[in-house]
């Protein structure tokens, strides 16, 4: 017997029952495979902390470094509480809702630093990073920037350790107390606070421009006292400033 | 055994290399042509995906193509190159993480693939599941080797590297002193539809007779 394969029947039950079997079948995958993944990603991003305080996270074993060398804290009230609840993989809506985190650990060469998660937007999609800071909270240490979907070979590249370490060392807060750090044309860098964007991803490269002064921002009230510093006029420590407000 | 790699199997693999090749004579994939291929490595891993994607879908396609519904081929293509591509994507992300980051970018891409949809359309819809197989196959690899051709000129010329190590000697650029300069006309996408255009010229130069 040979099917009719043209009839209005057909193709209704042929696209219902290929729609049903392929949900079904993605549902499973995905439920399936769920924890392994979450397992992967928690432990990349814990690479990626890892990546931004200096280690190679290529060669380490992550989850046994991150738990000896980082802490992860809770920015409340002008102090750092220890956070021990889920490891948490992306920190964009958590920085908005003002529950910031701070990890704190040792640098692979030994030195104190904090970690700061900072979210931002490229061309094509978003980009999230860790920056290392001094434990005077000034001066930056390490980097580790990541993308969704730049293009590759040119905006990707903000994930290649050339482009990342031309960030260690760098001062933070420009004279007026505001951040200064920032990303410019590739070859243009020429004060302390500027580093070389990429070649043919202006957009990326702004984009993390963006992202390093706006993530710091967000963090001012943590790094208050050092931006307070580079700020003579004002002395209130800035995390009290922003309490006040809050009961106001 | 002779029966697998017939005049007519064969001719389904090594067509696309050359005579039909996807790029230079069919002008299809140009898109991801042009959007990975600044550097030799992306342009590899891409080609190799689309080549191991483009056969499944194609075996997939050629087992179901006598019960396809005709009036909806098209979805019914579409939807069997988007699951496969999701369940590969989701189940390296479970077992190979780092690949899976690697290749994330890709994704989107491998699937709005205009090869994959042309070579379903074209050959799995008429074929059985071996020949389908290996025209998959050969049509990626012949995506593949363009994809390289113009990862090639665009790093060499554009970065003054391959696969990301320096091959051009630092003493040679103007910044060191000397007479070379990267060409930053080779990083943008636009350049390699030039390249595509002269390797589509020197193809069909030497491709006169057909």
């Amino acid at each position: 017997m040979k099917l009719n394969t043209n009839g209005n029947v057909y193709t209704f039950c042929y696209a219902a029952v290929m729609v049903i079997i392929v949900a079904f079948l993605l549902a499973f995958v995905a439920s399936a495979l769920k924890e392994t993944q979450d397992a992967n990603v928690a432990n990349d991003t814990k690479g990626q902390i890892l990546s931004a305080l200096g280690y190679d996270k290529a060669t380490i074993d992550v989850a046994k470094v991150f738990d000896e060398k980082v802490k992860d804290n809770l920015f409340e009230a002008g102090e750092l509480k220890p956070y021990e609840e889920k490891f948490n993989t992306t920190y964009g809506s958590l920085i908005k809702e003002g529950k910031l985190h701070v990890f704190t650990g040792t640098t692979a060469n030994g030195e104190s630093a904090y970690v700061l998660p900072v979210v931002g937007r490229g061309l094509w999609g978003g980009l999230w990073g860790y920056i290392a800071i001094s434990e005077t909270k000034d001066k930056v240490l390490g980097t580790y920037f990541y993308h969704e979907s730049e293009t590759a070979g040119l905006g990707a590249r903000i994930s290649e350790k050339w482009f990342q370490d031309q960030f260690n060392g760098k001062p933070i807060f420009g004279e007026d107390g505001e951040v200064a750090l920032t990303v410019v044309k590739a070859g243009a860098a020429k004060t302390e606070y500027e580093v070389d964007g990429v070649t043919g991803a202006t957009l990326t490269s702004n984009g993390v421009a963006a992202m390093v002064k706006d993530g710091l921002t967000a963090y001012k009230a943590f790094l208050g006292e050092a931006a307070a510093q580079a700020e003579p006029e004002c002395t209130c420590p800035v995390g009290e400033n922003e309490e006040t407000n809050v009961e106001q | 055994m002779s029966k697998l790699f017939s005049d007519e199997n064969k001719a389904a693999f090594t067509n696309p290399l050359n005579v039909n090749n996807p790029i230079t004579v069919q002008v299809l994939g140009i898109c991801s042509a042009l959007a990975v291929t600044s550097q030799l490595k992306p342009a590899i891993v891409m080609g190799l995906s689309v080549t191991v994607i483009t056969a499944f879908s194609n075996v997939i396609i050629s087992l179901l193509r006598k019960t396809i519904p005709n009036r909806i081929r098209i979805i019914v293509q579409l939807v069997v190159v988007a699951a496969l591509v999701t369940i590969v994507s989701q189940l390296l992300k479970a077992y190979v993480y780092d690949v899976s980051v690697q290749l994330s970018v890709y994704v989107g891409l491998i699937i709005t693939n205009c090869i994959l949809m042309g070579r379903l359309e074209a050959f799995a819809m008429q074929n059985g599941p071996w020949p389908s197989f290996l025209d998959g196959i050969g049509n990626g690899l012949g995506y593949a080797a363009i994809l390289v051709i113009v990862g090639f000129v665009r790093e060499l010329f554009g970065f003054g590297t391959l696969f990301g190590y320096n091959v051009i000697p630092a003493s040679w650029y103007v910044s060191n002193g000397g007479w070379y300069q990267n060409n930053g006309m080779m990083v943008m996408p636009a350049m390699s539809l030039i390249i595509v255009g002269c390797v589509i010229w020197a193809h069909r130069a030497y491709n006169k007779e057909s």
